[in-house]
């Protein structure tokens, strides 16, 4: 569904990229480790378009996107969950919903679809009227997804979703990511510091070192792996 | 009141006549208000114009009057050639097409860049205008009596007085302000403008073309800047130098708002026009002309004292 070859990109003249390859095949969550650094949110920056790559392609759906506009490549079902969440903190719960539907048409649906994300989130739903800024942080977080999702996306870029937040909320939004990938038939790409936790739930995983792929492996493999357990695991 | 304004200033040191206090002539008082909030609206719409581009690029436009001195000077000579509405609503047009060409072709390239550059784009774009439109028009000031709508006796509640021209511009500003209120909260491109205005990383990745936001943004000023300046040159004649005076108060009354709020922008006008009115007629003459000195005034003790002004957002934020 989903595939790199070779992508380069940089800030300036640093250096972010250096040579990614990665495959995302329709279904299931691929996990992105990696360290402080590593390029793991440049890649999903890459995806999304907005970080251009210099060099290699990026290919969804057999269709190459490194050249497109971020709000073109929304369009054709790519939904990225930012680092730091970005939720329009001044507008209502509500609006950020429906901002998130912006590309979209079909008016009534959409109206479904933000029940839908109630059912997923009941607390947004609670709080539909009020101003995103009064949420906590893993309500913030549980917005950012919504919104992302309101997109109705195939592909959902996560990029460290627990940061920041206790983690008996972290548990609950992962096991609410794991529960909206199997029932939405959604390919997540997740981005995470917490190794142990992405694995939990993701089926394929990269590991990523200085803007490049040193290790790739189903998530089980990953778990057992030495060097996996000492660099990011800690045991 | 312009005979008492007028005397003070003729002989500031003869014996002169100052305002009889509020209480001792109560209509006088109502009359001042009445006309402070006439006038004080178009300070609203110009500060509108104002805030709309701070609130969506954080650029301050210096050029904002001169734009609309601009447009108004070409809705003058459409009007020698059409009906007073048709004119003006086709140089409306023309003023949008302006400033979304502006926000393309000359601010784009350093939206991104120190502020410092973009204050000094507009302050360019100050100078050309007003260089521009002495070029095409001339010196000699421009009269918009023989086109005006706004004709006929003063409407008149026991002695207090509204003139046609006042009450039209009331309307027209009222218009303008309920037209921008319904677009910002209750369409779904009104809400991709503040979405963008907010937060421009996450309006890319929710798939608003934010680049056309910008553009659209600056149109909207232009257009609504239009307007003040149409309304401004019913009153006074207009010249190059016209809108300046009008930009300095809307400038005061957008900081007295805070400068990233609409409701802001309309009670700061408001205010300003009133306080204007009351001040050239009750300050003692004595203390001279407090007029355009009011406007700094009220600019100074705002930044002092509360530097988001009444409406806006302090400049800390939660990140």
């Amino acid at each position: 569904m989903l595939s790199l070859r070779n992508v380069h990109a940089a800030y300036g003249s640093v250096l972010a990229l250096r040579g990614i390859s990665l495959e995302a095949p329709e279904g299931g969550i691929i996990s992105v480790l990696g360290a402080n650094g590593a390029g793991k949110s440049s890649t999903l920056r890459a995806i999304s378009g907005l970080l251009r790559p210099s060099e290699g392609t990026i290919e969804f759906d057999g269709k190459p996107i490194d050249k497109m506009r971020p709000e073109k490549i929304v369009q054709m079902g790519i939904s990225h969950v930012p680092e730091g969440r970005q939720i329009f903190t001044e507008l209502t719960v509500m609006e950020n919903l429906r901002l998130g539907a912006y590309t979209r048409r079909d008016g009534d649906a959409v109206k479904r679809d933000i029940d839908r994300i109630f059912s997923y989130f009941p607390v947004l739903g609670e709080r539909a009227k009020q101003q995103a800024l009064l949420l906590s942080g893993g309500e913030q977080q549980m917005l950012a997804i919504g919104r992302a999702l309101m997109a109705k996306p195939r592909l959902l870029l996560l990029d460290e979703p627990s940061l920041g937040l206790a983690p008996i909320l972290v548990r609950e939004i992962f096991s609410i990511i794991k529960t909206i990938s199997e029932e939405e038939k959604l390919t997540i790409l997740l981005v995470e510091q917490d190794a142990s936790l992405a694995l939990s739930i993701a089926d394929y995983g990269y590991v990523l070192e200085s803007g490049t792929v040193v290790l790739e492996d189903t998530a089980e493999q990953l778990r057992g792996n030495e060097s996996v357990r000492r660099s990011y695991l800690g045991y | 009141m312009d005979s008492i304004v007028s005397l003070t200033g003729l002989w500031p040191d003869t014996a002169v006549m100052l305002a009889a206090p509020p209480w001792e002539d109560p209509s006088l008082f109502a009359q001042l208000i009445i006309s402070g909030i006439a006038s004080g609206s178009l300070f609203a719409i110009l500060a509108l114009a104002i805030v709309l581009i701070y609130r969506s690029t954080n650029i301050l436009n210096f050029a904002q009057g001169e734009m609309a001195m601009f447009t108004t000077f070409m809705a003058w000579t459409f009007m020698t050639r059409m009906d007073f509405w048709p004119a003006f609503f086709v140089a409306l047009l023309v003023a949008a097409a302006m400033g979304g060409a502006l926000e393309r072709l000359v601010l784009r390239p350093v939206e991104d860049g120190p502020p410092l550059n973009s204050v000094i784009v507009t302050l360019g774009l100050f100078t050309i205008f007003n260089g521009l439109a002495l070029w095409i028009w001339g010196p000699l000031p421009k009269g918009f009596g023989p086109f005006s709508v706004f004709k006929g006796s003063a409407i008149c509640a026991s002695d207090v007085c509204i003139g046609r021209l006042s009450l039209g511009t009331l309307i027209v500003a009222l218009i303008v302000m309920l037209a921008l209120y319904l677009l910002f909260q209750r369409t779904g491109l009104g809400l991709a403008m503040r979405a963008t205005a907010q937060n421009r990383l996450a309006s890319q990745l929710v798939g608003i073309p934010v680049n056309n936001m910008l553009t659209l943004g600056w149109a909207l000023s232009a257009t609504v800047g239009a307007v003040a300046g149409v309304l401004v040159a019913q009153s006074v004649s207009l010249t190059t130098g016209t809108l300046f005076v009008i930009l300095l108060y809307a400038f005061a009354a957008a900081v007295l708002g805070g400068l990233d709020s609409s409701i802001g922008a309309v009670v700061g006008g408001l205010s300003i026009g009133v306080l204007k009115n009351l001040s050239a007629v009750y300050v003692p003459p004595e203390v001279g002309s407090v007029d355009v000195a009011m406007a700094f005034l009220v600019i100074v003790l705002v930044l002092m004292v509360r530097p988001a002004g009444l409406f806006g957002r302090p400049a800390a934020r939660r990140v």
